[in-house]
């Protein structure tokens, strides 16, 4: 075989290339885990709660079980297995077992021929509840005279943390906020689905939409009263996720109904059952107080934290653990006091979305920031150049920075950015006044508002997980089928380098969206220096590969394709002895496959192609850095690296009608390095988007308990009037000892951009605004800032880890995330 | 109830059709052209947009029976000769799919819209697809993608 060997691989680390999954979801044959279909299938469907707290006294399913078409219905003492799963504790009931705490809360389960009849019957099965007086306040829920909600009362988790002397800071300025967060939805536009086939060995295979496999089978074994490798999972495309799909929603219930019926069961959430059946992110209370000294030095800050958890445990733990490290913002302050709470409701769960209790500190702190700089009468930008976070800072954990963080370059390059261009109040075009389409408005009262935000955000898990990831990778001259292939440009690919030698890459880490088979592909590329790859489905026959989360797999799964390539070339290497020097010894250093060939101190010594009588593969596992949870004073080692995030957000508001409209946003990312623009670019778009959405519209309302908006028509997420051009940035500073350098870069936009665009409304109103979402009513001075006696009594809990685990609940997971 | 036809130039009979059911519900579950997405189900996002005859519908809004006779193009007739539509091949281009539920029913809504409008602005695209919710992009790259597609098709549409 002849290969040319000037020729470049392309398609490999750092380029924008095309998705490996474009054409399937461009022509519509992309299949989502709702698409899933099998011959004989029957639908499943969930009774759920109608009540926020209630009792079930009696459950009458006679009714439901002998409507035509309906195969089974399960309650709870219908279950043989374990009977509550849950990601960080086991609390939550596979089906309510005499009482419910929470809108929405499985009772009752039912598989039918068609999806009508499965709905059918569960309105006919009877429930005799008994309803009880929620607790659906976080600051009732820490009263003494509250509902206990789970037997060890309801605070779930307190974090203290202390640095440096809180109590004796002296400053010459001091300003207290108070700010509230409503609870957002990660809206994912794909519904929560999946296909539970019964197996003929009595397990059952599962497709479904999800963010860990081996997590979901962790828990779902267990209640299915099988082994684990009975339960074999297979990655179903995935229609967006961002936190949603982290914990267990229609996983357990359609394998129970699959092995009840021994025939395939599918289930697909409507949109309000999806609101109803997945994690929320936290509602949030916080109080800050700031003190500088008067030439403009941030001395200390003294931050409480109340988080509403809902009813269950999800991974509420970590989120806490996340947003109590947070709350100081990224800056330098000598003094810190952080007292973070996280509570019981009989409000729907809270878990993971997209920043994971960093963008709830981040609109406090921010604002905070503000503040003390209008107090300082000192510009904004110049008190957060001045207290950036550098590669060396001491945060308040006593975590030292160690890796890149370019905070003082991001900051600079928005406020750098260009200005949008600013149209005359009067004569525009409707589309492009607040309202737009609204007809609102005509530039009567119309301000203009720029304002900026900071804010960071963890790569991976912390506290002391070791959260690693499996790849196996092969290089071989055959053409595997069946699976998703990826190469640059098809044709001329017999000239290609490395033609004829195809890499295959197997990994149970999950693809939902945001472009990680892609960045496999491309590390594949660079490291193995072919073009064409293919990528397996994710199935639970792979290594753990952890969670796609916490920005976490283009450096975990990536880290393990990586290394995996490299033990590749290294079996190459020795194949290669043989041919080069006989009997000789090492080849000379650096040793690479690059553009087909295999060259050895920077001379070819084979092509790869001549290499590979017998196909090559191998397996690695990518661990981080050890970390450490906290100590008694909130000391310790908490995160193995960090993304730092800046915007600066221009807005316009007509004051009258309390309507604002973003004109633009400039984005700064710190992404280490940028494996591949244009998905770089999509995720700072996207996330700026959600942070949009967060900032203006976008909140699931439940009161007293009763989620009152579960649809699109009721639950706003931004449209393409909403939207503002973005200009993005990155700031490519290498984190050491990460593949590539590279950041996590899915969150850390999500995280800034409520806090810069409150601050640009701030600015355009002088309002103060200190509740996200902002509303009309807020903009136009007709509902006052929300007020606040205080912060509640900090609650005496054992230590630092969960309330649960000191009362002898352990963890599913045995640690958290 | 019977339900006749005509999909991506095909004629087709389905026997059973419940009569509440919609159009959306017909082409996934019965025909099994699940291209086209169910992501709300009640037309607030246009994941499930189709043609029926020469305009765009939310085919979960439609009842099957209203399909009567009609001539129905789903994104799988789109690229029916095997070669990607322009306004297909822009969006990948131009990276403006992310999760792809909503990438269907938006590349629908651009093929529509670049037929009635072969050269839009940048208002016309977002007032225009202001009824298709992407939860991913942030809308900026489906613009692009927009512009891309009116560059390569010339005011040219076929499928």
């Amino acid at each position: 075989m002849v290969t040319t060997v000037t020729d470049r691989v392309r398609g490999g680390v750092g380029e924008s290339v095309v998705r490996v999954d474009a054409v399937p979801k461009v022509t519509g044959t992309f299949d989502y885990a709702s698409d899933m279909r099998a011959d004989g299938m029957l639908w499943g469907a969930v009774l759920r709660s109608p009540h926020p707290y209630a009792r079930i006294r009696h459950v009458d399913a006679t009714a439901a079980a002998t409507l035509p078409g309906v195969h089974a219905v399960l309650l709870a003492d219908d279950l043989e297995g374990k009977r509550t799963f849950g990601l960080n504790l086991d609390d939550q009931p596979v089906l309510a077992d005499g009482l419910v705490r929470y809108h929405g809360e499985p009772v009752a389960l039912v598989a039918a021929r068609t999806p009508a009849i499965a709905h059918e019957a569960t309105t006919l099965i009877a429930v005799g509840w008994e309803p009880l007086c929620p607790v659906t306040d976080m600051e009732d829920a820490l009263r003494p005279d509250a509902p206990r909600l789970h037997d060890f009362g309801n605070v779930l988790r307190h974090v203290h943390i202390t640095r440096g002397h809180p109590d004796e800071a002296e400053a010459d300025v001091w300003v207290d906020g108070y700010y509230e967060t409503g609870m957002q939805d990660q809206a994912p536009l794909g519904p929560e689905a999946g296909l539970a086939v019964p197996a003929e060995d009595g397990g059952v295979d599962l497709f479904v939409a999800t963010q860990w496999l081996h997590v979901d089978r962790e828990q779902i074994a267990p209640c299915l009263n099988l082994p684990p490798e009975k339960v074999r999972i297979t990655l179903a495309g995935v229609g967006g996720a961002f936190g949603a799909r982290e914990d267990i929603h229609m996983q357990i219930h359609a394998c129970l109904l699959a092995l009840r019926t021994g025939r395939p069961v599918k289930m697909s959430f409507g949109r309000e059952e999806s609101f109803l059946g997945h994690v929320h992110r936290h509602p949030s209370r916080i109080w800050l107080r700031h003190g500088a000294t008067r030439d403009g030095r941030l001395v200390t800050v003294d931050a409480r934290l109340l988080f509403d958890g809902g009813a269950y445990t999800s991974s509420s733990p970590a989120v806490l653990g996340n947003a109590a490290t947070f709350a100081a913002g990224p800056y330098e302050v000598p003094n810190v006091r952080i007292e973070g709470t996280l509570v019981y409701t009989n409000n729907p769960p809270c878990g993971a979305m997209r920043g994971f209790g960093a963008p709830q500190v981040c609109f406090a702190h921010e604002a905070q920031m503000d503040k003390l700089a209008a107090a300082l009468h000192t510009d904004p930008v110049e008190l957060r150049l001045r207290h950036a976070l550098h590669t060396g800072s001491v945060l308040p954990t006593g975590q030292v920075v160690t890796g890149s963080a370019p905070v003082r370059e991001l900051i600079e390059l928005c406020a750098r950015a260009p200005m949008p261009d600013l149209q005359p109040a009067r004569g525009r075009d409707q589309l492009d006044y607040p309202g737009t389409t609204g007809n609102v408005t005509h530039g009567e009262g119309v301000r203009v508002g720029v304002g900026y935000a900071v804010g960071f955000k963890n790569t991976a898990f912390s506290e002391g997980f070791d959260d690693s990831a499996t790849a196996r990778v092969t290089l071989s001259r055959s053409e595997p089928t069946g699976c998703l292939k990826s190469a640059p440009e098809a044709s001329g690919e017999a000239q290609r380098p490395g033609s004829g030698v195809v890499a295959e890459i197997r990994t149970a880490a999950v693809e939902m969206g945001q472009g990680l088979t892609t960045v496999l592909t491309q590390i594949a590329r660079t490291e193995l220096g072919v073009e064409r790859v293919v990528l397996h489905t994710a199935d639970t026959s792979m290594g753990n590969a952890g969670s796609t989360s916490a920005s976490r797999q283009s450096m975990m799964a990536g880290g393990a394709v990586q290394l995996a390539c490299r033990l590749v070339r290294d079996r190459l290497a020795a194949r290669a002895r043989g041919v080069a020097a006989p009997g000789g010894g090492p080849l000379p250093e650096p040793v690479e496959l690059r553009d087909g060939v295999l060259a050895a101190g920077g001379e070819r010594v084979a092509d790869v192609a001549d290499l590979l009588t017998e196909p090559v593969a191998e397996t690695a596992v990518y661990h981080h850095r050890p970390t450490t949870g906290f100590d008694d004073a909130g000391q310790g080692d908490i995160h193995v690296t960090f993304t730092f995030a800046a915007q600066r957000a221009v807005v316009e508001v007509d004051n009258e009608l309390g309507i604002a409209r973003v004109l633009q946003v400039a984005a700064a990312v710190d992404a280490g390095k940028v494996l591949n623009p244009a998905g770089f670019e999509g995720q700072v778009e996207g996330g700026t988007a959600q942070g949009l959405g967060f900032a203006l519209m976008e909140e699931l309302q439940a009161e007293n308990g009763l989620v009152r908006n579960p649809s699109f028509t009721d639950y706003l997420i931004p449209t393409f009037l909403d939207m503002p051009p973005v200009l993005t940035y990155a700031v490519e500073e290498p984190d050491p000892h990460v593949p590539y350098g590279l950041k996590g870069i899915g969150e850390a936009p999500a995280i800034v951009s409520t806090a810069a665009i409150v601050a640009a409304l701030r600015d355009a109103t002088g309002r103060e605004l200190n509740r996200v979402p902002v509303t009309p009513d807020d903009l136009a001075g007709l509902r006052p800032p929300r007020p606040t006696p205080g912060p509640p009594p900090v609650p005496d809990v054992p230590g630092q880890w969960p309330v649960p685990y000191y009362h002898q609940r352990a963890s599913t997971q045995s640690q958290l995330m | 109830m019977k339900l006749s036809l005509t999909v991506n130039g095909e004629q087709r009979v389905i026997d059973d059709v419940d009569a509440g059911e919609s159009l959306l519900t017909v082409l996934r579950d019965s025909l099994g052209l699940t291209g086209t997405k169910n992501a709300c189900e009640q037309g607030e996002c246009g994941s499930c947009s189709v043609y029926l005859d020469d305009g765009l519908v939310c085919s979960c809004l439609v009842l099957a029976g209203q399909a009567e006779g009609a001539e129905v193009v789903t994104v799988e007739g789109l690229a029916a000769r095997g070669e990607l539509d322009p306004v297909q091949e822009a969006f990948a281009q131009a990276g403006a799919i992310q999760c792809g539920f909503c990438t269907p029913g938006l590349v629908m809504a651009v093929h529509d819209l670049l037929q009635r409008v072969p050269d839009p602005s940048d208002g016309q695209i977002r007032e225009e697809l202001a009824g298709n919710l992407c939860r991913c992009t942030g809308y900026q790259k489906v613009i692009s993608a927009v512009r891309l597609a009116a560059g390569r098709t010339n005011g040219h549409h076929g499928y």
